[in-house]
């Protein structure tokens, strides 16, 4: 009876404890992930269409999209690109705000400034800075690349998002960075000058290894940002000029809900998860085999 | 000191000087040119207005409906916030103190979840609660709420977790003891030790839904239901070009946000610190 009791009350804690979570997480999460997966089966043009089974159909005419494989190949490029330089501005910043010059906490507050901004609006913002700012500040002082428009030419546009992904993020890495640098032990440092290490043979023997659990975040979490990016794309450049842009999760986006299309999209969209758990999974396994003990 | 010290220093300086200008000249651009005509914007966006003109301004509150629109962001991140931050705890409590089978698998399967991107479950979202529900024209806005408690719990439950598990359980075990059951334990004794990593997960989640975009603008249709960016996106449709109107209303869409910053930037600042370390 007692047992019978405990039992009960166990049985009642986990309801309560996990119960509006597990509902929450199914119905928005695990579900509409596995139906998902059920829809890539069926072929669908419009939310409103009767399911017709079709086998692996959306799975083929998604290889066959051409559009399909060079926003994902502009993607792959914009993932290198990003994760590259914001991790290297961010570890940079990160470094110098830790060196102990007086304005560091200043500096800081206002590194991390754009990331309280989301995509959508910091493209509008900058919209203003490449479309009108920039001309008219070559125009004035006679420098010729800043007088051309940026965001007209294919080349310059994806530089464009670029840079404005490297001046969104960075400043989160930073503090994550920061968070590793200021827990490195000061002994550690401090030995390896005696030893005879100079400011780079530190940086280099000392510290990056030591940082290795902080870029195991940030590259996880920039590569995340990068595969997935679509308000910034969205408002900056529209994914133009001509397409040059389009990345691939407006390429999903544009595919199911504006060329109405919904299996086709739904297929790209589930090769694209394949393609980021891949990527992270392999990432944060090697990356962690890296790590040292201090 | 020495003259290598100071060069190095001053080269610290230099540098940090000239992130900070690039960092912050965009914010400053915006509020210069907010309060200038179209002409005076196009010849001379870096020069400060000649004429202090606020017109735009109230322009701009009764074209964007701003009202409104804030009162939906405001309402929507609130809720979710609120209810993704007090749920994740309970259920990272509950995942740390009773790791059964069952519990460990649950939160293995959460943490898997985190790479899901949101462009695989769109439109299987949009597929079930628009086409098959009819959720998405008649209850948007708890729609939108329902959807952010389960993207968001995730990672909420996953740093919770992390924080749990470096609580001693002898507390808790102490106030068994004295005859508190496991709900009073955690409401009494846990949650009020969870305040600072509370803080750091509310702040990632009013920043994440505050600011999103994709996911509102597939669920609200009616310009009544708008949140701040997608109203952003519709205005810079209509007034496409036209800066005078769209910069102060870039300016007021950020600026409820960096007053937000200027107040908390401690807590902000420090709570991403505290997020980041697993």
């Amino acid at each position: 009876m007692k047992h019978r009791k405990k039992a009960l009350a166990n049985w009642g804690n986990a309801v309560l404890f996990l119960g509006p979570t597990t509902i929450f997480f199914a119905i928005t999460v695990l579900v509409p992930f596995i139906y998902g997966i059920y829809l890539t089966l069926n072929k669908m043009d419009t939310p409103s269409d009767p399911l017709v089974f079709s086998g692996i159909l959306n799975y083929v005419n998604a290889i066959k999209d051409a559009d399909f494989w060079s926003s994902l190949w502009l993607t792959l490029k914009f993932v290198v690109a990003t994760v590259f330089f914001v991790n290297l501005v961010g570890f940079g910043l990160a470094y110098l705000v830790t060196s102990g010059i007086r304005i560091q906490n200043s500096m800081r507050t206002a590194y991390f400034t754009p990331n309280l901004i989301g995509g959508l609006v910091l493209g509008y913002i900058w919209q203003f800075v490449f479309v009108q700012s920039l001309p008219a500040m070559g125009e004035k002082l006679g420098i010729e690349w800043l007088k051309l428009g940026w965001l007209g030419d294919p080349h310059m546009a994806f530089w464009a998002l670029v840079i404005v992904t490297i001046w969104q993020t960075s400043g989160y890495m930073m503090i994550i960075f920061i968070a590793g640098l200021i827990s490195i032990p000061r002994d550690l440092i401090e030995a390896a000058t005696i030893d005879g290490a100079g400011p780079f043979r530190r940086l280099v023997n000392v510290t990056l290894p030591l940082m290795v659990p902080s870029f195991v975040v940030t590259i996880f979490l920039s590569l995340k940002n990068a595969f997935m990016v679509y308000d910034l794309n969205f408002s900056l450049t529209k994914g133009g000029p001509f397409n040059s842009t389009l990345m691939v999760s407006m390429h999903v986006v544009n595919k199911a809900f504006i060329e109405s299309n919904y299996g086709t999209g739904q297929a790209e969209a589930i090769i694209l998860f394949i393609i980021v758990a891949v990527v992270t999974g392999i990432q944060v396994y090697s990356s962690k085999k890296m790590e040292v003990e201090a | 000191m020495s003259t290598k010290r100071m060069l190095t220093s001053t080269f610290a300086y230099i540098i940090s000087f000239v992130a900070f200008v690039c960092f912050i000249f965009p914010f400053f651009l915006l509020i210069i040119n907010s309060f200038k005509n179209n002409g005076d914007i196009l010849t001379n966006p870096f020069s400060l207005p000649i004429h202090w003109n606020f017109v735009h301004f109230v322009d701009v509150v009764d074209k964007m409906n701003f009202l409104v629109t804030f009162k939906n962001t405001f309402m929507i991140t609130t809720l979710s916030t609120i209810f993704i931050v007090f749920f994740s705890a309970m259920a990272a409590y509950h995942l740390v103190r009773k790791p059964t089978k069952y519990n460990k698998t649950f939160f293995t399967i959460l943490v898997a979840s985190m790479v899901i991107p949101f462009q695989s479950l769109m439109i299987p979202l949009i597929y079930i609660y628009g086409a098959k529900l009819q959720l998405i024209d008649t209850l948007p806005i708890p729609l939108l709420i329902i959807f952010y408690i389960g993207l968001g719990s995730a990672l909420s439950i996953f740093i919770f977790h992390g924080f749990i598990k470096s609580i001693p359980v002898e507390i808790e075990e102490a106030a068994r003891i004295d005859g508190c059951n496991t709900i009073q334990t955690f409401f009494i004794i846990v949650l009020p030790m969870l305040r600072p990593i509370t803080v750091t997960i509310a702040i990632l989640n009013v920043l994440w839904i505050w600011n999103d975009y994709l996911l509102p603008s597939l669920i609200l249709n009616e310009e009544n239901v708008y949140t701040m960016p997608v109203k952003m996106k519709v205005f810079s449709g209509t007034y496409m070009n036209n800066w005078e109107l769209l910069i102060p209303a870039i300016l007021m869409t950020v600026l409820p946000i960096l007053i937000m910053y200027m107040i908390g930037q401690r807590y902000i600042i420090k709570g991403v610190m505290q997020g980041s370390v697993k």
